[in-house]
Order: C-alpha cells, then sequence, then structure tokens
C-alpha cells in the first residue's frame, strides 16, 4: 500500500487549501462562485474520505496507511495514521461537514464575517485530530480545531453568544493546559511523543517513574474528558451548543467525538491490554462517569423546552453512552459504540439544523412562547429580507415531521433505526462477554435503556408542541431546499446504516478488532526490529 | 535549582488557579497567563535539569550525556506560541462581551 500511503494527509491538506483560498478571495459572502467552490472542497473532502475508507476496507484488517511527515524516520518524526477508526471518523466529519456548509450557505454564512475560512479550519483541526499518531501533533490540531471553533461559536454575535462563547474559552483553554501538563510528564517518563512508541515503552518503564506516568494519563485523561462533555466536566456544553449558529452547532456535534476518539484511541493503547489496578482505576472511573453523564443528560434532556437545547442534551447523553463503552474494554462493545458514533453524530447534527428550519416556519407567537420558556435567549434574529422568496411547500409539516420522527428514533434508540441497533449491538456484546453479566453489564443495560425512554419522552413532548400545536395548520410552508437537504440527507444516511447493518458492523468489528490489539498499531507505526 | 524551579511553578499555578476563580474577566485573563507560564516551565522541566548543556549535538563521536533534551524546548516553544495566540483571542472576546454587557462580570451580570 505504499502508494495509498499519501491518502492519509489529504483530508488535512485539501481544507487547508480551502482555507487558504478563501483567505485569498476574501470575504466573498455575497458571491455565489465563491459559495460554489467552498462547497466544492468539501464535496472533493468527502470523495478522498469515501476512497480512503474503501481501500482500508479492502485491505487486510490491519493495515492502514502511514505518512510519515516530512519523510523523518519513526518516532523522531511526527507521523500520520489512517487506521480504520480513523478513517470511520474522518468519513463521519466530511459527511457533517459538507451538510452543516451546504446548509449555512442558504443564509447563515452572511451573519458574520469569515465564515468559510473559520469553517475549513474547524474540519481541518478535526481530521488532523482523527489522523495523528503523535501526542504533541494532537495537541497542535486541537487547539487549531478549538481556535476555528472560538471563531464559528461567536458566528453571528449577540449577547447570548459572546457569554457562551467567552465562558466556553476559558474552559477549553485550562483544558489544554492540563492537555500539556499530561504530554509533559508522558514525554518525560516514556522519552516519546510518539503514541505506538508510547505503547511500546509503557512496559519498560522504571518502577519509580510508573506512577509519574500514570498520573501523567490521569491529566491527560482529564484533558479530554471536558472535551468529551464527561460529568461533571461539561457545564460548558449546553449554553455553548444551543447559542451556537445552528449550521455550526451541528458541526461541533462531532467535537466531543474527538474526546472520545482520544480516549478509546489513548486506552486501548496502553492500558487496555494490562491486568494490574490501572485498568481497573480507569474501568471504573470512565464507568462511573459514564453513568452519571447519561444520567445527566437524560435528566436536562427531560427539563429542556427548546429543541436546539434537547439537542445538546442528547450530546451529553451519547457523550455519556460512548464513555460507557470504552470503560466496558470489550471488542463487541466497541463495534457497537463505533457504530453508535457514527449515527448518533449524524442525528444530532440533523436536529441541530432541523431546529433552525422549524424556527423559521414556526409562527412569530410561537417562538416569543418557546422563548420566554426556556428563557435563554434575547437576541433572536429578525427574519431574513429573503424570507419571501423561498417556495411555498404542500405537505412541508409532514415532510419536517417525518425528519423530526426519524431523528427521535435514532436519539432515543428504538427500532427498527440505527439507534437501536447499536445499543442492541452493545448490550448483546456485553452480555455475551466474558463472566457476564456482571453488575456492570445491568448498569449499561441500565444505563442505555433508561436513557432512552427518557429522551423518547422528551422527544415526543417537543414534537408534540411543535406539530402538533404549534406549526400554522394549512401544510404549505416556506422552506428553502438548500436547507432541508442535508438534514434529510443526514437522516437517510441513519436509515442507510440500518438497512446496510450487516456490512457496517462487520466493518465496525473488524476496526474494534485492530484497536483492541494495540500491537498491530505497534508493529504498523514503528519499524520492524525496534529494541526499547 | 529544583527547589527554585519547583516552588515557581507552584507559585504561579496557583496563584493563577486563584485568579481563574474569581468573577472578573480581567483577573480571569491573567490568571490564565500565570498558568500558562506555570505550565512553560513544567514542560522545560520535564526534560530534565541541565545547566550549561546546548540541546544541539556536536561533531560525530559526541556523548549524549552532555547535551540538554532540545524535544521540551520545542515543544514549549510551540505551548507559548498557541498560548499567546489563544490569550489575544480572548482578549477580543472579552472586550467583545465588556461591550454586550455593560459589565466586566464573567457572567454578565451587574455587581
Amino acid at each position: 500500500m505504499t502508494g495509498m500511503n499519501h491518502i492519509a494527509i489529504l483530508p488535512i491538506l485539501i481544507p487547508m487549501a480551502a482555507m487558504v483560498f478563501n483567505l485569498l478571495v476574501g470575504d466573498g459572502r455575497s458571491n455565489r462562485r465563491i459559495i460554489g467552490i467552498n462547497i466544492g472542497f468539501s464535496v472533493l473532502l468527502l470523495l478522498v474520505s469515501i476512497l480512503l475508507l474503501a481501500v482500508l476496507a479492502q485491505s487486510s484488517t490491519a493495515a492502514a496507511a502511514v505518512y510519515p511527515l516530512g519523510n523523518w524516520p519513526v518516532p523522531f518524526g511526527i507521523v500520520l495514521v489512517a487506521d480504520r477508526l480513523a478513517a470511520v471518523m474522518v468519513l463521519t466529519t466530511s459527511i457533517l461537514s459538507l451538510a452543516a456548509l451546504i446548509f449555512a450557505s442558504a443564509r447563515w454564512h452572511s451573519r458574520g464575517t469569515n465564515f468559510f475560512p473559520l469553517f475549513h479550519a474547524l474540519v481541518m483541526g478535526l481530521n488532523g485530530a482523527f489522523l495523528t499518531g503523535d501526542l504533541f501533533n494532537l495537541f497542535v490540531f486541537f487547539e487549531l480545531l478549538l481556535a476555528a471553533s472560538y471563531g464559528l461559536a461567536l458566528h453571528g454575535g449577540g449577547r447570548n453568544r459572546v457569554r457562551a462563547a467567552m465562558h466556553y474559552i476559558v474552559i477549553n483553554l485550562v483544558a489544554s493546559f492540563l492537555f500539556l501538563i499530561g504530554v509533559a510528564l508522558i514525554y518525560g517518563t516514556t522519552g516519546t511523543l510518539n503514541m505506538a512508541d508510547i505503547a511500546r515503552a509503557v512496559p519498560h518503564i522504571a518502577p519509580d517513574d510508573l506512577g509519574l506516568f500514570e498520573a501523567g494519563v490521569a491529566v491527560l485523561g482529564i484533558a479530554f474528558l471536558i472535551k468529551a462533555g464527561s460529568w461533571p466536566l461539561h457545564f460548558w456544553l449546553p449554553n455553548t451548543y444551543s447559542s451556537a449558529a445552528p449550521p455550526v452547532a451541528a458541526l461541533f456535534a462531532i467535537m466531543t467525538k474527538v474526546g472520545f476518539y482520544a480516549i478509546l484511541r489513548l486506552w486501548t493503547l496502553v492500558f487496555a491490554n494490562q491486568t494490574g489496578p490501572e485498568l481497573a482505576f480507569g474501568q471504573n472511573v470512565l464507568f462511573v462517569l459514564g453513568i452519571a453523564t447519561v444520567a445527566y443528560g437524560s435528566v436536562g434532556a427531560l427539563s429542556s423546552k427548546a429543541l436546539d437545547r434537547l439537542a445538546s442534551y442528547l450530546i451529553l447523553v451519547s457523550a455519556g453512552t460512548l464513555l460507557l463503552a470504552v470503560a466496558y474494554n470489550v471488542p463487541g462493545v466497541t463495534t457497537g459504540a463505533l457504530y453508535y458514533v457514527v449515527v448518533a453524530t449524524l442525528a444530532a447534527g440533523a436536529l441541530f439544523l432541523l431546529k433552525d428550519v422549524i424556527d423559521q416556519v414556526l409562527p412569530a407567537e410561537a417562538q416569543i412562547l418557546a422563548v420566554s420558556l426556556e428563557f435563554y435567549g434575547d437576541e433572536e434574529e429578525v427574519l431574513d429580507e429573503d424570507q419571501e422568496v423561498s417556495r411555498s411547500f404542500p405537505a412541508a409539516a409532514t415532510l419536517l415531521g417525518w425528519c423530526f420522527a426519524i431523528a427521535a428514533l435514532v436519539m432515543a434508540g428504538l427500532p427498527p433505526l440505527s439507534g437501536f441497533l447499536s445499543k442492541f449491538a452493545m448490550l448483546s456484546a456485553a452480555f455475551g462477554a466474558a463472566n457476564a453479566p456482571t453488575a456492570a453489564t445491568w448498569w449499561i443495560t441500565g444505563a442505555l435503556i433508561v436513557s432512552g425512554l427518557f429522551v423518547l419522552i422528551a422527544m415526543v413532548r417537543n414534537g408534540i408542541n411543535i406539530f402538533w400545536t404549534s406549526l400554522p395548520g394549512d401544510g404549505g410552508l416556506a422552506l428553502r431546499p438548500l436547507e432541508v437537504g442535508p438534514i434529510m440527507v443526514l437522516l437517510a444516511l441513519c436509515v442507510l446504516m440500518a438497512v446496510f447493518a450487516g456490512p457496517a458492523l462487520s466493518y465496525f468489528a473488524d476496526t474494534a478488532q485492530f484497536i483492541h490489539s494495540p500491537q498491530n498499531y505497534i508493529d504498523l507505526v514503528l519499524p520492524k526490529g525496534e529494541t526499547p | 535549582m529544583e527547589l527554585t524551579l519547583a516552588l515557581a511553578i507552584g507559585v504561579l499555578s496557583a496563584s493563577g488557579v486563584y485568579l481563574l476563580l474569581r468573577p472578573r474577566t480581567f483577573q480571569v485573563i491573567i490568571g490564565l497567563s500565570l498558568v500558562s507560564y506555570a505550565v512553560n516551565l513544567f514542560i522545560l522541566s520535564m526534560g530534565r535539569l541541565r545547566m550549561d548543556a546546548a540541546p544541539i549535538l556536536s561533531g560525530a563521536d559526541a556523548d549524549i550525556a552532555n547535551y540538554a533534551d532540545p524535544v521540551p524546548q520545542a515543544l514549549v516553544l510551540t505551548a507559548i506560541v498557541i498560548g499567546f495566540a489563544m490569550t489575544a483571542l480572548f482578549l477580543v472576546v472579552l472586550l467583545a462581551a465588556r461591550g454586550l454587557s455593560g459589565s466586566d462580570h464573567v457572567d454578565g451580570k451587574g455587581d
């Protein structure tokens, strides 16, 4: 696969090229051709991601594209590793970003300056974080995506957004410092920053240094948990997500998954195959945090009346579910979790976009009601001047209702859609594992099922509020195809994931097997015959 | 030297955390700066403390034991640059929040 190794860097280079292009042409928000080129860049990224996934799916399970930057020998240089896990995350990012970009190009991009370069910078940071095989490089990509997300969280302006973004920035800056402390401690004890090399060096750490190394990993873990939105480090999340512009919030839906990805990657590489007290400690902590996050997210979902706030709490529920799956540390559960991360991200993104469309068609008095109920908005956007331009669809309310229902089914995990399949895959693997069912099995079962019920109640109540009591009854509503299209595509993908669940799950099963045997990853990245 | 550095890191991070928890945005930004100094010193110390040792190897048969570790120095440089940029960005948001809410409280409330 030597020729294909170059694919690994393309998901980073394409958004970077798009960013540079936008900076060169200046603020082209009213120019249709520039908007088209931006969408073109995103389509190109999507094609490359599909190619990367297809290439990996056809090669052997242990294959990955390894790209040493500047051709510096590993572990001295930085290396990009596109294995199956990274490829899935990159593809999810590409799909979500294309949908959000098309949605934004209808009107949101013109609400502030420099939407497109920031948007592409965020995508570049996300892809880089998924692809890198170097801990410090991960920090740099984290900072890149955070810097872009600060700008995007402020997009559109207004008092609420600035206040939420300020909290978000402070918390993430502190998290970055924790990240640095963790990385420094790991470097100080292992003498390397390459993830594969760290995994190789861990068994050889001097006993005196082991405590220091574990402290470093714990500090690093806290930084990741802040990004992943784990209880009790998540208080920034609902405010930031619900006050960000809808296409931005949709893309933010994958940002918590970066934290999950980093935890999963390092956890499986460094600790999962050990049997010492470290494993039990980490498992217990992640498990308790996961349960608490699911519980908090479910209760929060029940308590929120505005749809964007509800979607933010759904993000918390999915973050907690993923933490539980990581803590369970069984390949089968990880398989379900990977399936879950894709569908939950797409559905949550669609929900954020749907909220904006619903807001536009709701009669003004219903909006005022929703706002005063939530006591959150004091800067509700004035209607656009081009509101009149968009066509009026018959049966538009039905269309929106179906979109909402599909999103609700996926998020709550009801059959027959993919949300149910992912939860079922996790639970059946949890019960099928060795010496199951343990207390942990029952906890994870309870958490997944009860949270599903809570989410369902919250979604149904919201749906009744919107579609049965607030929407005008004559059926003809003004919708923009550019805005409804991406939502339908995202939800259609969730449905397709259920239809093609067999191939998808077998791919994820191979992925889970690969990441649960870290020796594969180490052999892949490090040159053979490397002695400690 | 170890004691001096440890004390410096401890004092910087303690004052930084104290200021971070204060309600005024200006105190928060000063706190962030102090914490970032502490973190930078900490990264540097993770490459072991050496006096009068160059980080660049010279000569083919040089003994590595006589040199300082260059990696933490490179890391610290990156961390300083990123931290500086983020602080500048935060300053802008702080001013925007001050202008929009008319208060320098982190929650935008009056006194």
